[in-house]
């Protein structure tokens, strides 16, 4: 056991969160909150692992994951940018209504055994580079590897396209948008399943990769809280939630190992003296992300970076305002 | 603006009516409000039963047994109560908040914390075990109290002083309170290795109706305890706040136009402190009433997420207090009678599905939809 291998599992681990915040961050750049994150990996987690079950092949259980949770998604869609109501309200009606499903559909699937998982593997030459090699290229399950590619991909999309400029712009001034003829509200629905997506591909990624298996709300335990705390951590950009991302899993793994904290930190995991103050470890994950949100709103304060401009805001044709 | 907002549901020129959506200028009378959420209400159970449908359930006879074993007769509609008095306390929770527009989605971890605070009374112990009943009661109220309203003080200070999203930071002090809640029913407090405390003394038990049997028979178990007095004294003390008082002015200032309370010199901060310490406390009564008037003991499942299903009913009431009362009592036969039906997530779902028709219901209170007679063009 060595540090290594901690850091390896944290990058897995992060994986998850890493996707539900680069989703969540292209529906928040259009200018809506979506707070069923949660939900929505559940659902994803739930769907995939019984699909991939049923069809004897992970991709294919991927594959209906992403769709159950951009399908969920898109009652959010319809009453937040069709009907205008309150997207906080929503979101979390949203986070009730995928949880709920994914209970009653997912029951009994933690009786299942043998469900196909994604395949791991080893990036030649990379994994070569002695520590880094070991971190990040060895012994991944493949959705890792796609997490590495998505960052940058996201970022440039979003910066350096057209499309990602209309994102933006959507999120930032609606109504010089669609001065423009550019469909806010087919926007909205659009990045609103994007975001469900990945979500959804987040949840994938926890029951066919990181830890196998559906356990109800144990599942996603928080995860998708987490996530939607992170994007406030990023500042809306993927590059700091790759960041947040892995600090985040490779804290979630810490917590499980006995010997990480001595390894990290200095001293000895004190689940080591009394088993029961594991508890507080269990703590951290949670209580970091309410320290990490502290630190992102002074850092926003203090660059004057903000949500985008419309966050949160129904776009109403013809209405004052953005 | 009424122009944009009509549409055509069908081809131009074919059907003699055309659809049409207006914004209403005046908010449409409190019985058409009801009637909708009613309407939205029915229309989430026929949704559900769908869903159950599809997981191989029996809808029909999983919603009939929830009505039998939740309203069947005078036992079981106390053990409903039951069920009912913790969302009250929750529910009038959430309505404090909510009023002012801030989201405590943490009811659940403040329900947590009382119910440890009452606990810590007896446990720690700080009282002895032969107190007198009364003492015991109000000791363990206030010190609940006071645990919720310290939780629900630290997301209020950090939206306050350092501008935290509350809706994460009190998400995050749900898991953290599980967390707390744990160790000490593992270790601390065990009894015998057993995840739970030792039972409390008879003095520290809420009374029950079932106390009174001696003398009105008619009351031989029923289990509905005097935490039911705390929740319509909190409801009644929630409605003066909120619409007998000045600060409850404030507060529903606030909530409908901050801008215009900041300009009015309302202090917003100093408000959001309170207003998330008074959410806070009336979670922690309702942890309080729980463990000294139901479970007697503190161990890990003492709620099936009533912080959470406070949130819609909170919705569902309209923020009213006393509206809170009833639907709770809805929302408890739910949850007493969703503990027996396969498969268990159904209430959740149901939940799930009420709250999305009512936000989605709530368009047309603000919109007027009519068919008008297409005119020649």
């Amino acid at each position: 056991m060595n540090l290594a291998i901690i850091l390896q599992a944290g990058v897995a681990t992060g994986t998850a969160l890493l996707f539900a915040t680069l989703g969540e961050i292209l529906t928040e750049r259009s200018g809506i909150l979506n707070l069923g994150v949660e939900g929505m990996m559940l659902l994803g987690a739930m769907t995939s692992y019984a699909m991939s079950n049923k069809f004897g092949n992970p991709w294919i259980g991927i594959l209906f994951g992403m769709l159950a949770a951009g399908l969920v998604s898109q009652v959010h869609a319809f009453i937040t940018v069709t009907l205008q109501a309150d997207q906080v309200v929503s979101g979390l009606s949203l986070n009730f209504l995928a949880t709920g499903i994914s209970l009653v559909l997912g029951e009994g699937l933690n009786s299942l055994v043998g469900v196909p998982l994604i395949p791991k593997f080893d990036i030649p030459l990379l994994s070569q580079i002695p520590f880094i090699g070991d971190v990040f290229f060895a012994g991944h399950s493949a959705l890792v590897y796609v997490g590495y590619l998505m960052v940058p991909l996201a970022w440039y999309f979003i910066n350096r396209t057209r499309p990602g400029m209309h994102l933006r712009a959507v999120g930032e001034y609606p109504s010089a948008v669609d001065a423009q003829g550019i469909n806010v509200f087919g926007m909205r629905y659009f990045y609103i399943f994007v975001g469900g997506l990945l979500a959804g591909l987040g949840g994938a990624a926890i029951s066919l990769a990181i830890s196998p298996g559906f356990f109800a709300e144990k599942t996603t335990s928080g995860q998708g809280w987490i996530a939607v705390g992170l994007v406030i951590f990023a500042q809306w950009n993927p590059i700091r939630a790759a960041f947040g991302g892995y600090i985040f899993g490779a804290l979630r793994r810490l917590v499980l190992d006995i010997q990480g904290p001595m390894l990290l930190l200095g001293f000895a995991n004190p689940f080591y003296y009394n088993p029961y103050y594991g508890f507080f470890l269990k703590m951290l994950p949670y209580a970091f992300t309410v320290i990490v949100l502290i630190i992102g709103s002074r850092e926003a304060n203090r660059k004057r970076v903000g949500s985008p401009a419309a966050l949160g805001l129904p776009y109403i044709r013809g209405q004052r305002g953005l | 603006m009424s122009e944009s907002m009509t549409s055509n549901i069908s081809p131009k020129g074919r059907f003699p009516f055309k659809l049409k959506i207006e914004p209403r200028l005046k908010s449409p009378s409190g019985w058409f409000s009801s009637m909708l959420s009613f309407l939205a209400v029915v229309l989430a159970l026929l949704v559900g039963a769908g869903i159950i449908a599809a997981a191989g359930g029996e809808p029909w006879r999983a919603y009939a047994h929830i009505a039998r074993s939740s309203f069947g007769s005078v036992g079981v509609f106390s053990d409903t109560m039951v069920k009912a008095i913790p969302l009250m306390l929750t529910g009038l929770a959430c309505t404090v908040a909510f009023r002012m527009r801030l989201w405590n989605i943490g009811a659940e971890g403040q329900f947590f914390l009382g119910a440890w605070g009452a606990s810590l009374v007896v446990l720690a112990p700080i009282l002895p075990e032969e107190t007198p009943q009364w003492i015991f009661i109000i000791v363990m109220s206030i010190v609940g109290i006071a645990m919720g309203a310290i939780y629900g003080f630290i997301p209020g200070f950090l939206k306050a002083k350092l501008n935290v999203n509350e809706i994460i930071s009190t998400l995050m002090l749900n898991y953290i309170a599980v967390e707390w809640n744990n160790y000490f029913i593992y270790d601390k407090w065990s009894e015998g290795g057993f995840q739970m405390s030792k039972v409390f003394p008879r003095n520290a038990w809420l009374p029950r109706l079932a106390d009174y049997a001696k003398e009105i028979p008619e009351f031989r178990g029923l289990t509905v305890h005097f935490g039911l007095v705390f929740a319509i004294i909190a409801a009644v003390v929630v409605w003066l706040i909120l619409y007998k008082s000045q600060w409850g002015y404030e507060i529903r200032l606030i909530g409908d136009n901050p801008k215009a309370a900041e300009y009015a010199g309302i202090p917003i901060a100093r408000n959001i402190i309170l207003v998330m310490s008074l959410s806070g406390a009336l979670a922690g009564l309702a942890g309080m009433s729980e463990i000294t008037g139901v479970v007697h003991r503190l161990q890990g499942h003492i709620s099936p997420g009533y912080g959470f299903t406070a949130i819609i009913i909170a919705w569902l009431a309209k923020l009213n207090p006393f509206a809170v009362l009833l639907v709770s009592v809805l929302f408890g036969a739910l949850i007493l009678a969703g503990r027996e039906i396969q498969p268990s997530g159904v209430p959740t779902m149901i939940q799930g599905v009420i709250m999305v028709f009512l936000i989605a219901s709530d368009f047309f209170m603000r919109y007027r939809i009519y068919f008008a007679r297409r005119k020649e063009e």
